[in-house]
Order: C-alpha cells, then sequence, then structure tokens
C-alpha cells in the first residue's frame, strides 16, 4: 500500500526534527479600524474596482430597491433559492424558486439569480456565500450571467480574519467568496472582465436604522 | 577608531584605487587604518559554486584574521553578505562551535563601506567633492542582503558638486552573478544589455556602486561598446577632493 | 516558435535551452511586458498592506509547521475527507498516480473530463497519459486552452500561456476554433474562450483539479482561481478527482485567512481573485456525488528531511519569483525544461527529479535575491540554490569528466591559493605575467581562452594593474 509507505518515508524524514514542538506563534492584524461608515464605503469602492455595480437602500425599501435595479438591467426572469424571503419578490417580475429538478441548462438560461449572503469583506471586497438557505446551492451563483447579491450591514467584516471568525462555525459548508464578477488575466497579465461565472455582478447594501429589528438568515 | 580593512582578494588585484580610496576617506576623517597582510578571501566564489568544503577554512581563515578587530571595513557587499549570511551555517555544518562562538562577537564590527560610514560613523558628508554626473547601480548584495536602502544615496547627495541622476530599474540585477557571468554567458549578457540601456538612457558620466565586481562587468560591455561611460566604485567618489585639476575624474 | 520539451529527464541544460530562447525576440518581449505588468500590480497592492511582513512570517510558518508534521495532518486531512463522504488515493509516483485516475474514470464510465489547471497534473503529464487510454481532456483555464490548442508547453505557474501575446492567441483561436473574423483584443478572445467551453462544462460528467490548499481540521480542499472555470468543474461533474501534492496541506481552516491575503497580492496583484471555492467531501444536493482525492508523493517525501530543501515544499504556487527574476525575464519558462519554471523550478525539479537530470538548474540564478524578497512564505530560494549547488558538486566528485573539468581543477588551485598570503601574492604576479599577451593595443584585453572566454565573448576585461592594494599597502608602510 502506497499510503503506507509514504506515511513511512514521511516520518521517517522527519524523525530528526519532532523535538520543536511549540507550534508558531502568529501575529498579524486581526481585526479591522474602520466604523461603520467606513467600512461601507470602502467595501463600495472595492467593489466598484472589480466592475461590480453597488446600491443602496433602507430595508424596509428593498423589495422595491431589487425591482428597480433587476428591471433597469433587463433582468426579468429570476432564478432564486427557495429560502429566500418572500418579502423581497417583487411582483412585476417573473420568480422561480430553486428546486432539485431543475437541470442545469434550465439554471443557465434565467436571467439572473437574487441571492443573500453569508458575508461581506471590505478589505478584499469580497461577497462570501457558505451557501445557506438565502444563498442556494452552488450552480446557482454560477449558471446565470447575472448575479444580484444583497448584502445587510451587518454582515460586513473589514478584514479577512474577521472573515473566517464567522465562517468557522459552518466551516466544512461548502464557501464560495466571489470578488467581482469573473475575469482573467492570461493574455498579458491584464484582467479582463467575464470569461465563465457570471459577467455582472451587481450589489445592494442594506442599511438599517438602529432602532429596526435585526433580520437574521440561518 | 582603529578600522581593520578587509580589502577582498579581486579589489585587492584588480581594483587597489578602491582600496586606497577606502584608506583616504577614513584617515581624512581621523581614523586609523590597519591592514592585516596575511587576508586573502572570504570564500564566497567558492561557496555560490557549490565547492562549499573549499569555503571553509576561509571562513576559518577570514574569522581568525579579523576576530580582534574593533572594526571591519569592507569594501564590497557581495563579500559582507557572504559572511553575514552564510559563515554561521559553515560553522554549523562542520560542527565547529569555535568558530561560531568567534563569529557570534566579531559579525557586529564587520561593515561595508558605505555601512560603516553611516551605521558606525554616523556620517552622511565625508568632505568629498566631485563634479560629474553620476547614476548609482544597486546591487543585489547590498540592496537585498545588506538592507544598504539608500544609504549609498545620502552618502552621494552630500557630494559637492555631483549631480545625482536616478537609475531606473536600479534594483535589477546587472547580471553578473560571479561564475554565473561565466556559466550563464548568454543570459548574463542580455541581463547587462538592458542594465546598459537604463545607464546610457541617464547620461550619466559616470556609474557607481558598492560593487566592483558588477562595475567590472559593466565596464567591460560599456567598453565593448565604445560608450563614454565610467564606471567606479562609490569610495573612489567619497575620496575625491576635486583639486579640480583633472577635467575627466 | 520555439519548443523545448518540458520533461526534466529529456530537457537539454539550461545554458544550451536558454541559448535558443533567446533568439525568440518576439518571445522575450512578450515575457518582459507581462511580468512588468504583474510586477507593478503586485508592488502596490504590497505597498498598502502594512502588515504585509508579519503576513509573510505568519504565512511560512502556518507551512512550515504543516510540513513539520506532515504525516499528522495528512491522516487528519484523509479521516475528515473520508467522514465526509469523499475518498482519499495515496500515489508513490506519477505513474501510481495516473494509474488511480485512469482507474476512477473508467468506474465512472467518463470517457471525457474537464480540467482546471493544475501543475500537479502536469507534473505528471497526466493528459497524454489519459489521451492515450481514450479519455478526452478538456483544458479549461484560458491559458491552458490556449496551450492545448497549439501544442504548446507551460512557461508559467500561474500564467502557463504568458509567453503568448494577444495576436498570436487571435491566430490560434481563429484557426481552431474556425473563427476566421476574430478580433485581436483580450475581451474578444476571453469570448471566444467562453463560448467554446460553455457546452463542455454542462456535457462532461467527470473533472479533473487540483488543490491550492487540503485543510486538515475540516478536511476541505480550497481552490483559488480567476474565469469561473474552476467552480464550472467542481459544481457541476459528478465525478471529481483532486490531485494534490502531498505537501499541499494546511493545519487549520483559519490559516486560509492568513494565505489568502498573500497568495492573490503576490500571484496576479489583486486584493482576492474572483473566486475562491472551499469545499469537504461531498454536499448532498449540490454538486459532485463522487469526490476523490489523490495525495502524490512523487519524490516530494525526499525535501523533508533537512530543513533547508523541506522550505521547497511551502511554495504555495503564486509565481511572485518568476516574475520578479531578471533571470526569467529573459528566457521565459520553457528553458527551466521542466513545468516548474523560474527560481522556483530551478529549486523544486533538481529535488523532485533526480539532481543528475537538472544539473544545471541550480546555476540558473545570478543570486539576486529577488525571488526571496517575494515570496510570500518566504522561501530563501538564494540560499537553497547554494545548497544544491554544492550537492551537485559533491555528486559529481567521482565523475573522470568533471573531476578534469577547468572548473574543478580552477578552484581546486584557487582554493589552495587563497590558504595562503604569500601564495596568492605570487598567483597575483603570475596572473600579470600570464595575461600579457592578451592585452590588445587599446590597453584591454577583447579575447581570453577557455572558460574566461565565455566572460570575454561580451566584455572587456581592464589589465591587473602594476601594483596591487597590499604592494602599495607595504610600500606605504615602508616609507612612513
Amino acid at each position: 500500500m502506497s499510503r503506507e509507505a509514504i506515511l513511512g518515508r514521511v516520518r521517517a524524514a522527519l524523525s530528526a526534527d519532532r523535538s520543536a514542538e511549540s507550534s508558531p506563534l502568529l501575529s498579524y492584524p486581526r481585526t479591522g479600524t474602520l466604523n461603520t461608515e467606513e467600512r461601507l464605503q470602502m467595501l463600495e469602492e472595492r467593489l466598484h474596482e472589480y466592475d461590480a455595480r453597488v446600491f443602496h437602500c433602507p430595508e424596509q425599501a428593498l423589495a422595491q430597491r431589487i425591482f428597480e435595479v433587476l428591471s433597469a438591467a433587463g433582468r426579468l426572469r429570476i432564478i432564486h433559492p427557495a429560502a429566500l424571503p418572500t418579502s423581497w419578490h417583487a411582483a412585476q417580475l417573473d420568480w422561480t424558486p430553486d428546486s432539485p429538478g431543475l437541470s442545469y441548462a434550465e439554471i443557465e438560461a434565467f436571467d439572473g439569480v437574487l441571492t443573500g449572503a453569508t458575508a461581506a469583506v471590505t478589505e478584499s471586497g469580497s461577497i462570501v456565500l457558505q451557501h445557506g438557505p438565502a444563498e442556494g446551492r452552488r450552480a446557482l451563483t454560477l449558471l446565470p450571467d447575472y448575479h444580484l447579491c444583497v448584502i445587510f450591514e451587518n454582515q460586513i467584516v473589514e478584514t479577512l480574519p474577521e472573515c473566517f471568525d464567522r465562517l468557522k462555525a459552518n466551516a466544512a459548508a461548502p464557501t464560495t467568496f466571489i470578488s467581482g464578477p469573473s475575469a482573467t488575466a492570461d493574455i498579458e497579465m491584464t484582467r479582463i472582465k467575464g470569461v465563465h461565472g457570471p459577467r455582472f455582478l451587481d450589489v445592494i447594501l442594506v442599511t438599517r436604522p438602529s432602532n429596526f429589528p435585526k433580520l437574521t438568515f440561518q | 577608531m582603529r578600522i581593520s580593512l578587509f580589502i577582498t582578494c579581486y579589489n585587492d588585484t584588480l581594483f587597489p584605487h578602491t582600496g586606497k580610496a577606502v584608506v583616504s576617506v577614513l584617515e581624512r576623517l581621523g581614523h586609523t587604518v590597519d591592514f592585516p597582510i596575511d587576508q586573502t578571501c572570504c570564500g564566497q566564489m567558492h561557496f555560490n559554486t557549490g565547492y562549499r568544503r573549499a569555503a571553509y577554512p576561509l571562513a576559518k581563515r577570514f574569522v581568525s584574521i579579523f576576530r580582534d578587530a574593533e572594526a571591519v571595513c569592507i569594501p564590497s557587499s557581495s563579500c559582507v553578505a557572504m559572511i553575514r549570511d552564510y559563515y554561521a551555517d559553515l560553522a554549523d555544518e562542520n560542527h565547529d562551535q569555535e568558530l561560531a562562538a568567534d563569529l557570534r562577537t566579531l559579525l557586529p564590527r564587520i561593515f561595508e563601506f558605505t555601512e560603516l560610514l553611516t551605521d558606525c560613523l554616523h556620517l552622511e558628508d565625508v568632505g568629498a567633492s566631485f563634479s560629474h554626473r553620476v547614476t548609482y547601480h544597486a546591487s543585489c548584495h547590498g540592496l537585498r542582503s545588506l538592507h544598504l536602502g539608500d544609504k549609498p544615496i545620502r552618502l552621494l547627495r552630500h557630494v559637492r558638486g555631483l549631480d545625482l541622476i536616478e537609475l531606473p530599474n536600479s534594483d535589477r540585477c546587472c547580471g553578473f552573478g560571479g561564475t554565473f557571468a561565466v556559466k550563464n554567458a548568454g543570459v548574463s549578457t542580455a541581463m547587462l544589455e538592458e542594465k546598459l540601456d537604463a545607464i546610457l538612457g541617464t547620461g550619466a558620466e559616470i556609474c557607481t556602486a558598492c560593487d566592483n565586481s558588477c562595475l567590472m562587468h559593466i565596464q567591460g560591455r560599456l567598453h565593448r561598446h565604445g560608450a563614454d561611460v565610467r564606471a567606479m566604485h562609490i569610495a573612489e567618489i567619497l575620496a575625491s577632493e576635486n583639486r579640480e585639476r583633472e577635467g575627466t575624474p | 516558435m520555439t519548443l523545448i520539451t518540458v520533461d526534466p529527464l529529456k530537457a537539454p541544460s539550461f545554458p544550451k535551452a536558454a541559448a535558443e530562447l533567446l533568439r525568440d525576440t518576439q518571445l522575450r518581449r512578450n515575457v518582459a511586458h507581462a511580468t512588468d505588468v504583474i510586477q507593478h500590480k503586485r508592488a502596490a497592492l504590497v505597498a498598502e498592506k502594512s502588515d504585509w511582513q508579519a503576513l509573510r512570517t505568519a504565512g511560512a510558518a502556518i507551512r512550515a509547521e504543516a510540513l513539520r508534521h506532515l504525516d499528522r495532518y495528512l491522516e487528519q486531512f484523509e479521516k475528515q475527507f473520508t467522514a465526509a463522504g469523499g475518498h482519499v488515493h495515496w500515489a508513490s509516483d506519477a505513474d501510481e498516480a495516473r494509474r488511480i485516475i485512469a482507474g476512477i474514470l473508467h468506474d465512472a464510465q467518463a470517457d471525457e473530463v474537464i480540467k482546471i489547471k493544475s501543475m500537479t497534473t502536469a507534473e505528471i503529464d497526466l493528459n497524454r497519459s489519459l489521451e492515450s487510454a481514450g479519455v478526452r481532456v478538456y483544458e479549461t483555464d484560458l491559458a491552458e486552452l490556449i496551450l492545448q490548442l497549439g501544442h504548446d508547453q507551460p512557461s508559467h505557474i500561474i500564467a502557463p500561456a504568458l509567453h503568448k501575446n494577444r495576436h498570436q492567441v487571435r491566430d490560434l483561436f481563429a484557426r481552431e476554433m474556425h473563427l476566421p473574423d476574430l478580433a485581436d483584443d483580450p475581451p474578444a478572445l476571453t469570448e471566444a474562450a467562453r463560448l467554446y467551453l460553455r457546452e463542455k462544462f454542462l456535457k462532461v460528467k467527470a473533472a479533473i483539479c487540483g488543490a491550492n490548499f487540503l485543510i486538515a481540521e475540516t478536511g476541505s480542499i480550497c481552490i483559488v482561481e480567476s474565469e469561473g472555470n474552476g467552480r464550472m468543474c467542481l459544481t457541476l461533474s459528478d465525478t471529481l478527482i483532486s490531485v494534490a501534492g502531498i505537501e499541499k496541506v494546511i493545519p487549520t481552516f483559519a490559516g486560509l485567512e492568513v494565505l489568502l491575503q498573500t497568495l492573490p497580492r503576490a500571484a496576479t496583484g489583486e486584493r482576492m481573485n474572483p473566486y475562491n471555492s472551499i469545499w469537504t467531501g461531498v454536499t448532498p444536493g449540490d454538486g459532485p456525488h463522487n469526490m476523490h482525492v489523490v495525495l502524490l508523493d512523487n519524490g516530494r517525501s525526499n525535501l523533508l528531511e533537512k530543513e533547508i530543501t523541506r522550505q521547497t515544499l511551502q511554495c504555495i504556487r503564486c509565481g511572485a519569483c518568476l516574475n520578479t527574476c531578471p533571470v526569467y525575464r529573459q528566457t521565459g519558462g520553457h528553458a527551466y525544461g521542466s513545468v516548474y519554471s523560474g527560481p522556483i523550478g530551478a529549486i523544486l525539479t533538481p529535488q523532485l527529479f533526480a539532481l543528475e537530470h537538472a544539473q544545471s538548474l541550480p546555476y540558473a540564478s545570478s543570486l539576486c535575491g529577488a525571488c526571496y524578497e517575494v515570496c510570500p512564505v518566504k522561501i530563501n530560494i538564494p540560499e537553497v540554490l547554494v545548497y544544491l549547488r554544492s550537492r551537485v558538486v559533491d555528486k559529481n566528485r567521482n565523475n573522470l569528466s568533471s573531476v578534469f573539468s577547468q572548473e574543478r581543477i580552477g578552484m581546486k588551485m584557487m582554493a589552495r591559493i587563497f590558504l595562503n598570503h604569500e601564495r596568492f601574492e605570487k598567483a597575483q604576479r603570475m596572473a600579470r605575467i600570464f595575461e600579457k599577451p592578451f592585452i590588445g593595443q587599446d590597453g584591454w584585453i577583447h579575447k581570453l581562452p577557455g572558460l574566461a572566454g565565455q566572460w570575454t565573448a561580451a566584455r572587456d576585461l581592464a589589465p591587473i594593474p602594476a601594483q596591487s592594494f597590499r604592494e602599495w599597502w607595504r610600500g606605504r608602510k615602508a616609507s612612513q
């Protein structure tokens, strides 16, 4: 068995160096320093740099804002995770909840997909999905050419370590970091937007009046 | 201060002017220079080419000669890098605890020439004057092993009459690399050509550096091209007092 | 087009391959341009991170810890990944890995496979063996597609078609995809690739990927990419095979919070690449239900014993050392005769594929140190290069042609001379005599025999001054 052979070689090679048992002390800044407003602003800047569009709205106007963004983008047939809050659905659009019976070709044929997110990271301009109920299975945010993602203020963290603190509880879940629309730098190292993943990424940042009750997904 | 000079084997043989310039600067500043006559080579060429076993006795030799020096001045950053970065490994792999111990106490007293001036003697103006257009090539070992940063530049800025012109991509290797220049002559020359383009583009009369090895390589190609630019060790510029008889450096 | 094999067992020596590539001025322009672009982006993003050095140190520590207890972390990964419904296979060498992969595809009745760019599968030359076993392979990364369609070789760790410019890619795509009117701007080329591959993603049910990281704590795999072809392969396939070197494991999930900060900045000069996927075994209702990992040794365990060589395995394949390397800049990647090129290739290839086949690689560096400076996990590449050079010299100690080589004789002589300063002085005087016949009318040396002729092939040499420094010093002392 190669398993035993490989592990045997590894153990033999390392046996002399087992004395250094101390695990490394890692010291690097883990937490951010921005206030809420700065955090939002920087996230928006970073998303813009990746060619994503960013919209704002207070929580009570979310459905209206979703409608405006989608209709202005000409995205009328929308697929969404089955557990997405129905309050987000603007009546004028054609909504289809995901279901296990939908084939990849059928998912691809929608104008776009609407989801929530698990977290967003200001510093890297990333949206993170752990594919919970409001985010859906991974194919959903991959095949349609357009992705509209709703992010709440309390989901935004400044640094990647802060993000991993949030992801830890559900570490075994499939996790996708999305930092702008798909792109490539394979020709002359120049970033070109739009290869295989969605070519269009829109984000709605939802700000909440401080006395507004918290909305959670999971 | 009593400063022991390790001139290095190739400066001793090929660039005695650099050594004289170092002596002249240090004495002008009121220090005493000492030259242990039994010194030869730090072992860098052997070590870097893979002849590690031959480098070990040379390392031992260097340390025993300079062990008691108040300060050691070396006008070659690659030789300083050899001593700082690899002598401890040589001591270690030869289980030479005496060498390791001597080295530990000696290392803080070893200085590359411009380091000696700025870090040990805390000087930026060494009283030099040199009325020429000069560009500075940051040799790799000085830049990345010794972290000389802008120390040589600060010294040059205080030279009266000197017109310092920035060299584009001055941190890119000139292609010397010791035996690399011979073992990979083609690539070495291609790298050198790019360096030459940059140097000639500055319009400088002089290209200077802290290492004569790079400069020998650069000067060799400049001469082959018939270019009118001279390569010159930084010590020779800092030694210059422009008694204004020489129209050419 | 210059085509030099990237099989280390057959490749020419570095200087020979380089000589050929140096004549390819188009390739050199392409490489210089692309690496300039990426270096500037990287430098700007590193400069904005005040904690960059701390992150490098942390990244190095994470990788070093994983290697120090590699057996423990591999077993932990295996246990967790298996518990999550995945299958783990162990391959001692390339041949075993290829057989395992062919077996999985055979069991899955797959005669087509889509692939994510993977250095490890390139290392084991997987595509050729699959094709000869009747499996059609589709590379889905844009650069890999360019290489596959052009029957070309990878020349860079993260941008394997970096040696091709837009015009060359345009001509290739126009011919291979039957698109005579294709424009040569990168967006048009990218769109052509999107359309060409779209149906493959929806149709082909088996996929092969590498792994950027294997996470021992959770049994997860992490893949870092830009185009979304990776997500397509690892989400839409039924059967997914990840081929990973045993060194790819990291201890904890949280380790990613460091490495995902440094890798994108170092690799492509981005704060974050467009997509990172992390998954653990099989997730019901989401992605492949038949999930395999092949853990490949292929010489890696030989690097573990000595710390100086072990650090080679810390590599996270960002390619920053290639982009900054002044040697790579001149030759591009093919000169290194291996899928691993540039400074990291110069230390990895000779260690993975027995030293005798890559003796020239440790010398393919001017030791300028730029690679170490940019490495996000602090691999001291110059230190390893110099160490490997000593292994080459030691290995050839009893090799007759080497014993009588000018280099070895010269080095021996010099070593003896340097042991005694009187001998050294004598040698200095002798050298002055020996060089006399070679001094030209202008007072310079233009041509020397033997090894030194390599110097004078491109550079003149000033003659040795009449008086050495020590002679001057002695005279000065005497007159004082």
